[in-house]
């Protein structure tokens, strides 16, 4: 039996960058360009469910951004990821124009992440206060200890207690 | 031109269950527009978790939804195991899925009890909760905690069972039945009841997919999608139950299928007790778990294990995984995506009630203020998780 993620594949051809599998999550990297065509040829495959949309911000490293669609198809019972790089100054073409959901979930990204969708039809901040300056989920941004208003006592952020190990790539 | 009335609900009401506002454009009582404005609970997990070790990062997920607290750590911890590529020992296993499926009943009678009393049938939300209370008692029995756990590790849990655990949730078991068909009389019954919950919120399967509902309110609208059948986790697969689906998408649909599901959250428990195995309650291996405490006083081993993992923490290879549970509100999925070191680079909280919530507008389309009530109370939103 053929499942539906190797069927989805097939489909999109030329348009996959690059396959990822780990533990059995498939990643398909898609060039930003024809990320809606892919998605669209996925929903008509059959993952109609937007499950998530999301980016993870690898400052400092370049691209820097990299957007994350997961799609679920309800039937099947099958999951696949697109990835999407993208430079810090690029914007991403909306999705709301194929599911009306991802208006809040762009909103959250670019709230967080400060990255732009076009074609959004109300694109403004959706946590954070409307008058909040930075997008706190970039690594630029630092998590900070309120100060406090007595004397000896130096606020310590509660993450700097275990500190980051190197990171070891694959 | 009409002249339309623009009202301004919460973010502090009763009937909001947290701290939601809605901007309601009224025409006399018809809604003509309807935007909810949230963000008033955002804490910033996201951004906490990536700053802490994977194991410090337990505390924070029954934090953001605190109705369903066993569920949330089981998501959050199966994520990591996921991503080291373990599995808990069966024994272990079996425990959190009878601890998620108290969380799901708990969760589902704050529902009951809420969404009765937003209609004003005051006296269902003492009965829920006292036999939530039962469900809490348990928990603080087995975790010491009633409501912020910390109870599951990666790799397993951080004790085993209680003595008189199984007894206790038996005997809790034997009468809820009795209990939940006395409830039902009280509504399914009940004329006000059905006049203010049949056709009303409804959403058409069709709309329910396209805005990524999830839960009951997919469940409610006749999709049979629930992730304990459609992605097996946590040992679901080997276990006899029924997911219930409705068939109009209105707020009666989705109450009757969060009540059938109690009901088969029953049965799991009833099959998992009797089958709760024995053997140990955490994986052996030292990269992820800590040593016994025995060893500690003769193994000089154990000892740098025991330092590292509570100096550093744990190293999983670098990796994105997605792991996703059904939670009493629909898909709670954790993304992480891990560089190898002791912090995960991301941790996306994927939610249900955020997601839910985008749909209210959809259902209440030309409906009365009344409705928004039972709307609200029908998707069953912990603002919490719609935050984060």
């Amino acid at each position: 039996m053929t499942r539906p993620e190797d069927v989805l594949v097939q489909r999109l051809g030329e348009t996959v960058l690059e396959q990822v599998r780990f533990r059995d999550d498939l990643t398909l990297i898609v060039p930003r360009e024809q990320m809606l065509r892919a998605l669209e040829i996925a929903r008509s495959t059959g993952f109609r469910l937007l499950t998530d949309l999301t980016a993870v911000d690898r400052h400092p490293a370049q691209p820097r951004f990299d957007v994350i669609y997961m799609l679920t198809s309800v039937e099947q019972h099958a999951r696949i990821r697109f990835m999407v790089h993208l430079a810090a100054e690029q914007t991403m073409p909306s999705a709301t124009s194929l599911w009306p959901g991802a208006n809040w979930l762009e909103r959250e990204v670019f709230d967080l992440f400060g990255i732009r969708f076009d074609g959004h039809p109300d694109l403004r901040r959706i946590l954070m206060p409307d008058d909040w300056e930075g997008h706190p989920l970039r690594k630029d941004y630092p998590l900070v200890e309120e100060p406090v208003e007595f004397k000896g006592h130096t606020p310590k952020v509660p993450s700097q207690i275990i500190p980051k190990s190197k990171p070891k790539p694959l | 031109m009409k002249e339309t009335l623009v009202l301004n609900m919460g973010p502090q009401h009763p009937a909001t269950h947290g701290v939601l506002r809605l901007v309601l454009e009224l025409e006399g009582e018809v809604i003509l527009n309807l935007e909810p404005v949230i963000g008033y609970l955002h804490t910033g997990f996201e951004k906490e978790m990536e700053t802490r070790t994977y194991h410090q990062n337990i505390v924070f997920p029954p934090r953001i939804e605190y109705l369903a607290t066993f569920i949330e750590e089981q998501a959050y911890v199966l994520a990591v195991e996921k991503l080291l590529g373990i599995t808990a020992p069966k024994r272990a296993e079996v425990i959190r899925l009878i601890l998620a499926e108290l969380s799901r009943i708990a969760s589902h009678l704050v529902y009951l009890g809420t969404a009765a009393i937003d209609l004003n049938v005051t006296s269902l939300l003492m009965y829920c909760f006292r036999d939530r209370e039962e469900i809490l008692d348990i928990f603080e029995m087995v975790s010491g905690q009633r409501m912020m756990h910390g109870y599951f590790r990666i790799g397993g849990l951080q004790w085993d069972l209680p003595q008189g655990f199984a007894e206790r949730v038996q005997r809790f078991l034997d009468d809820f039945p009795r209990r939940l068909d006395e409830y039902e009389t009280l509504l399914t019954d009940n004329l006000i009841w059905r006049k203010r919950t049949e056709g009303v919120a409804v959403l058409s399967a069709e709309d329910a997919i396209r805005y990524g509902c999830t839960g009951p309110v997919l469940r409610g609208s006749g999709v049979s999608y629930d992730v304990r059948k459609a992605f097996p986790y946590g040992g679901y697969a080997d276990y006899e139950f029924d997911v219930p689906v409705g068939s109009n998408g209105d707020a009666f649909d989705r109450y009757r299928v969060r009540m059938d599901e109690m009901r088969q959250s029953r049965r799991i428990i009833l099959q998992a007790l009797r089958r709760l195995p024995e053997g140990p309650i955490l994986v052996d291996d030292r990269k992820v778990a800590l040593p016994p405490r025995r060893e500690l006083v003769r193994s000089m081993e154990a000892v740098i294990h025991q330092f590292k993992l509570v100096s550093e923490g744990i190293h999983p290879p670098a990796g994105e995984v997605y792991a996703s549970v059904e939670s009493p509100r629909g898909e709670k999925g954790y993304y992480l995506v891990s560089d190898g070191s002791n912090r995960p680079v991301r941790v996306r909280v994927r939610s249900a009630s955020f997601n839910n919530l985008q749909a209210l507008p959809v259902m209440l389309s030309r409906g009365t203020v009344a409705d928004v009530v039972v709307a609200i109370a029908s998707i069953d939103i912990v603002l919490g998780d719609v935050d984060r």
